[in-house]
C-alpha cells in the first residue's frame, strides 16, 4: 500500500494535521491560563466568593486543555526529527537552541507549578499557590515567545551564516532570535490566544444567562469577556495589518496569494474581495474587487503600483486557493469578533448585557470564532510561505526524511486515529464541564476526590447526559 | 586531536543527564500504568493515579528536553536517529497520549468509560516503556548511515535484540512502579507492591544479564570496551556495584523499609545506564557517529550552555519543591487534603 505515493506531500499531511490539533489546545491555554491568574488576583484583592468559584470552575477546564496540549506537543518536538531530519540537520544549530530554551525557560516552569497550581491550593496556602498560578500563566508566555521566534526566522531568517556541511548557523544571537517578522507575530498570536479564551468564556457565561440570566458567576465571566472583545479585537485587527505591513516588506510573494494578485498593477492594484483563484490558470475567476483599494491598503496609496504573482517563477508559488481563502476566514472572524465587541457594549450601555437574548446567542455562536481564526491565520502563513521550509532558502522537498512513503502513510494514519478517538473525547468532558453552571462552593481538580470516591455526583451526572 | 574534555565532550554529558532524569521520573510513572490491571480495585487505582498526578507533566518534559536538546546540540544525530527509530518513536508518543490524557479523562467521566481510560492509561504506559526498550536496543545494535542520512528501511531495529531490551525496560520500569508505591502507599496496596517487587526485581536482575550477555556480541568494539586490559579496571566495578546495590535492595525488601527499595531501583538504573554510557562513549550513533561529528558548532552549543547552567538548577530546585508538596504518603479516602 502506498508505493506509489509522494513521501514529501504525506509528511506535510502529517505535520499539518498534528499542528492543526495542537495549536487549538495552547491557543485555548495561553488565554487560560492568564485568565486563571486574573481570577485569583481578584479573589485574593477582593475576597469576592464569585471569583474563587470561577477559578476553579475554569481551572478543571484548564486541566482537561493543558493535559492535551502536552501530549500533543510532545509529537511536534520529536516529529522533525522522524519526518523532517534533513531539516533538523541543517537548520538544528540554530532552531534546536530556540526550542531547547522554550523547554528550559517554560515547559519546566508550567509543568513545575501545574501540580501545585491544580492540587495544591489547601497544601500550600493562598499566596504560594497564586505564585504557581501566575508561573503557569507566565510560562505559557514564555512559551509563545520561543516557538514563535523560531517559526518567524524560518519565516524570515536573518543572523545567520551557512557551515560546508551546508547547516545554517548563527552568526548573531540576537538578530536570530528578533528576526524581522518576529514582533508582530508574537503580537498578533498572543492577542489571538487571549482574544481565543475571551470567546470561548463568553459563549459558556451567555449559555448560562440564557437560562438563567441571575447567575452570579455567568455574569462575571461574560461581562469580562465582553470587555475583551471590545478592546483587544479592534486592537487586534491593528496589529494583524502591521503583521501584514511586515508580511509585505519581507515575503511578498505570500501577500500576493493572500490578495489573489496574479497579474502587476502599474497604477493601483485592485482589492478581491471575494473569487475562485485558479493555480494553474494564473488568475482569479469571477472575482469581486474594487478598483485601486489593494494599493491604499497596502501602500496607503491609491495609485501605487504593486506586482504580482506574474514577476515569480513558478515553482516558487504558493499554493494559492488555499492561502486566499483561508486569509479571508481569518480577517471575517476579525470582524466578526470585533462586530461582537461593539455589539455587547451598546447592550452594556443600555443595562442589557445580562438579558439581551440576541446578544447571548451571537456570543454563543462565536465560541469557536477564536479557534477557527487562529487556525485560518495559521493556514495563511504556514501554506503561503510554501514551496520553502526556510523561507527563500531551503525548500520543503529538500528537508523531508529519507523515508518511505508507506512508513509516513502508516503513521499519518495512526496519529489520525488516535488524535480523533482521544482528542474528541477530551472535547466533550471538556464540553460537559462547561455545561454546568460555576455554583457556589465550586471545587477545584482536587475538591472532586471525594465525589470521585462515590463515583459521579447525580449533579454532574445529569449535566452530563443533558450535555450527551 | 580533539580534547578530553571540550564543549561536546560536556553537551554528551548533559543530554544524558536529561535521558537518565527522565528514567528517573517517567520511570515510576510509566511502571504505575503497567502495573494497573493487577490492581482492579477503583480505590487502589485512585490511590495509584493521585501518587503521581501532580507530577507527570514535569516527569515528562525531560523527555522533550532530551529530544530538543539533541536537536540542537547534535542536530546530526537527531536527523540519523529519528527516522532509523521512526515506527518505535511513533508508537511511543501515541502510547504517551493515551496514558497522558487518561490522568484528567478518567476523573471526568462514568464507570463504563472510566474503565477505557484506565485501559489506555495501562494500554499506553506499556507501549511508550516497550518502544522506549526497542529503540534502545536498535540504537545499540547499529544503524545503517551514509553520508549525513539514514539509509536503513524502516524494519531495520527490529530484531531480537531490540525485543529483548524492550522487555527488559518493561521490567525494569514496572520494577520502579511497583518500589514507588511500596514508599508512597499504605495497608494491603503497599503488601501487594512489596510482593510484586520481589518478582520484580528478579526479572530485572535477569533482565541486566540477558542485555549485559548478549551486548559484547553486537560488535567486537563493545567487548574490547568491557574485557580488555586496562579498561577492565574502569569497567569491573560496574558489575561489583550492582551485585552491592541488588544485596542492599533485597534485604530493604526483607526488612520492610519503606523508601529504600524505590532508591535502590534507581541505583541499580543508574549502573545500568552508566554500563551503557561506557559500551557507546564516544559514539552517539554507535560505530558510526561521534559526538564530535555530530555536535553543532561551539556557538550553538555555548549559547545553550549557560542556559542549562543557569536554568536546570533552578528547575531541579523548583521540581524537588513540588514533589516536597505532595510529599508522604498518598490516603485513599482524603486524595489530596
Amino acid at each position: 500500500m502506498f508505493e506509489g505515493w509522494d513521501a514529501v506531500v504525506l509528511a506535510r499531511a502529517q505535520f499539518a494535521f498534528t499542528m492543526s490539533f495542537h495549536i487549538v489546545f495552547p491557543a485555548f491555554s495561553i488565554g487560560l491560563a492568564s485568565y486563571l491568574a486574573v481570577l485569583e488576583a481578584l479573589w485574593l484583592w477582593t475576597g469576592r466568593e464569585v471569583f474563587i468559584n470561577l477559578f476553579n470552575y475554569w481551572l478543571k477546564i484548564f486541566a482537561v486543555a493543558f493535559g492535551m496540549g502536552v501530549v500533543s506537543g510532545i509529537v511536534m518536538s520529536y516529529q522533525f526529527g522522524t519526518n523532517w531530519s534533513a531539516f533538523s540537520d541543517k537548520t538544528g544549530p540554530v532552531i534546536g537552541p530556540l526550542m531547547a530554551y522554550e523547554v528550559l525557560t517554560a515547559f519546566f516552569l508550567e509543568a513545575g507549578f501545574l501540580g501545585v497550581m491544580l492540587f495544591g491550593l489547601e497544601r500550600v496556602g493562598h499566596r504560594l499557590h497564586f505564585l504557581a498560578t501566575l508561573m503557569v500563566a507566565i510560562g505559557t508566555l514564555i512559551s509563545a515567545f520561543w516557538i514563535l521566534s523560531a517559526n518567524s526566522w524560518m519565516q524570515t531568517p536573518a543572523g545567520y551564516a551557512v557551515n560546508t556541511d551546508g547547516q545554517f548557523v548563527a552568526a548573531d544571537w540576537l538578530k536570530v532570535i528578533f528576526n524581522p517578522s518576529f514582533p508582530y507575530r508574537l503580537v498578533h498570536m498572543v492577542l489571538a490566544a487571549y482574544l481565543t479564551t475571551a470567546f470561548v468564556v463568553g459563549a459558556v457565561g451567555a449559555f448560562h444567562l440564557w437560562r438563567d440570566s441571575h447567575l452570579a458567576g455567568p455574569r462575571v465571566m461574560f461581562s469580562m469577556a465582553m470587555w475583551m472583545a471590545t478592546l483587544v479585537a479592534p486592537i487586534q485587527i491593528l496589529a494583524g495589518d502591521q503583521h501584514g505591513l511586515n508580511t509585505l516588506e519581507h515575503q511578498p510573494i505570500k501577500i500576493m496569494a493572500m490578495e489573489g494578485h496574479f497579474e502587476s498593477h502599474k497604477d493601483g492594484a485592485p482589492l478581491i474581495l471575494f473569487g475562485l483563484p485558479s493555480q494553474t490558470a494564473g488568475k482569479v475567476k469571477y472575482a469581486i474587487e474594487i478598483p485601486k483599494l489593494g494599493s491604499l491598503v497596502l501602500k496607503h496609496s491609491l495609485d501605487a503600483p504593486l506586482k504580482g504573482l506574474d514577476t515569480v517563477p513558478r515553482e516558487n508559488w504558493p499554493p494559492v486557493p488555499i492561502t486566499f481563502w483561508s486569509f479571508r476566514i481569518m480577517v471575517g472572524m476579525g470582524f466578526l469578533m470585533m462586530g461582537l465587541g461593539l455589539f455587547s457594549l451598546w447592550e452594556r450601555r443600555r443595562g442589557a448585557l445580562y438579558h439581551s437574548r440576541l446578544l447571548h446567542l451571537f456570543a454563543m455562536a462565536m465560541g469557536p470564532a477564536g479557534f477557527v481564526a487562529v487556525l485560518a491565520g495559521w493556514i495563511t502563513t504556514e501554506t503561503g510561505r510554501q514551496p520553502f521550509t526556510v523561507y527563500g532558502l531551503l525548500r520543503t522537498v529538500d528537508s523531508a526524511s529519507p523515508l518511505a512513503a508507506p512508513a509516513v502513510a502508516s503513521s499519518l494514519i495512526a496519529f489520525a486515529i488516535v488524535y480523533f478517538a482521544v482528542f474528541s473525547a477530551g472535547v466533550i468532558y471538556i464540553l460537559r464541564l462547561m455545561a454546568q453552571p460555576p455554583h457556589h462552593g465550586e471545587q477545584g481538580p482536587q475538591g472532586d476526590i471525594p465525589a470521585r470516591a462515590a463515583g459521579i455526583t447525580p449533579a454532574s451526572g445529569a449535566a452530563a447526559r443533558g450535555a450527551a | 586531536m580533539t580534547p578530553a574534555i571540550d564543549i561536546a565532550t560536556i553537551w554528551a554529558f548533559i543530554i544524558a543527564f536529561a535521558v537518565f532524569v527522565y528514567v528517573v521520573m517517567d520511570g515510576f510513572d510509566l511502571g504505575l500504568g503497567m502495573l494497573f490491571p493487577l490492581f482492579p480495585n477503583k480505590s487502589d487505582r485512585d490511590v495509584i493515579m493521585n501518587s503521581v498526578a501532580p507530577v507527570w507533566d514535569g516527569n515528562e518534559t525531560w523527555l522533550v528536553l532530551g529530544g530538543g536538546g539533541m536537536m540542537a546540540a547534535f542536530p546530526l544525530a537527531y536527523a540519523v536517529l529519528m527516522p532509523a527509530l521512526y515506527t518505535p518513536v511513533i508508537a511511543m508518543l501515541i502510547g504517551l497520549i493515551f496514558r497522558g490524557v487518561a490522568f484528567e479523562f478518567r476523573w471526568r467521566t462514568t464507570q463504563s468509560e472510566r474503565n477505557r481510560w484506565d485501559l489506555a492509561f495501562a494500554g499506553g504506559s506499556l507501549l511508550a516503556t516497550l518502544a522506549q526498550g526497542v529503540a534502545l536496543g536498535a540504537i545499540l545494535q547499529g544503524i545503517h548511515v551514509e553520508g549525513r542520512q539514514y539509509a536503513g528501511g524502516w524494519w531495520d531495529w527490529l530484531t531480537p535484540f531490540s525485543i529483548l531490551t524492550g522487555l527488559a525496560l518493561v521490567v525494569g520500569y514496572a520494577l520502579l512502579g511497583a518500589t514507588w508505591l511500596v514508599m508512597k502507599t499504605e495497608g494491603e496496596l503497599r503488601d501487594r507492591a512489596y510482593g510484586l517487587s520481589w518478582y520484580l526485581l528478579f526479572g530485572m536482575l535477569g533482565a541486566i544479564g540477558a542485555v549485559s550477555i548478549a551486548t559484547p556480541f553486537l560488535h567486537v568494539q563493545y567487548a574490547q570496551r568491557w574485557f580488555t586490559w586496562p579498561n577492565i579496571i574502569l569497567t569491573a566495578p560496574v558489575p561489583i556495584a550492582v551485585a552491592a546495590v541488588t544485596v542492599m535492595l533485597l534485604r530493604s525488601l526483607a526488612g520492610r523499609q519503606d523508601y529504600r527499595p524505590f532508591l535502590l531501583s534507581l541505583a541499580l538504573f543508574a549502573l545500568s545506564y552508566a554500563g551503557l554510557g561506557i559500551s557507546m562513549y564516544p559514539y552517539i550513533v554507535p560505530q558510526s557517529i561521534t559526538i564530535w561529528q555530530a555536535a553543532s558548532p561551539e556557538n550553538s552549543q555555548l549559547f545553550m550552555l549557560f542556559g542549562v547552567a543557569v536554568l536546570v538548577p533552578l528547575i531541579l530546585g523548583y521540581t524537588a519543591w513540588a514533589y516536597w508538596v505532595f510529599r508522604g504518603k498518598v490516603k485513599p479516602e482524603s486524595g489530596y487534603h
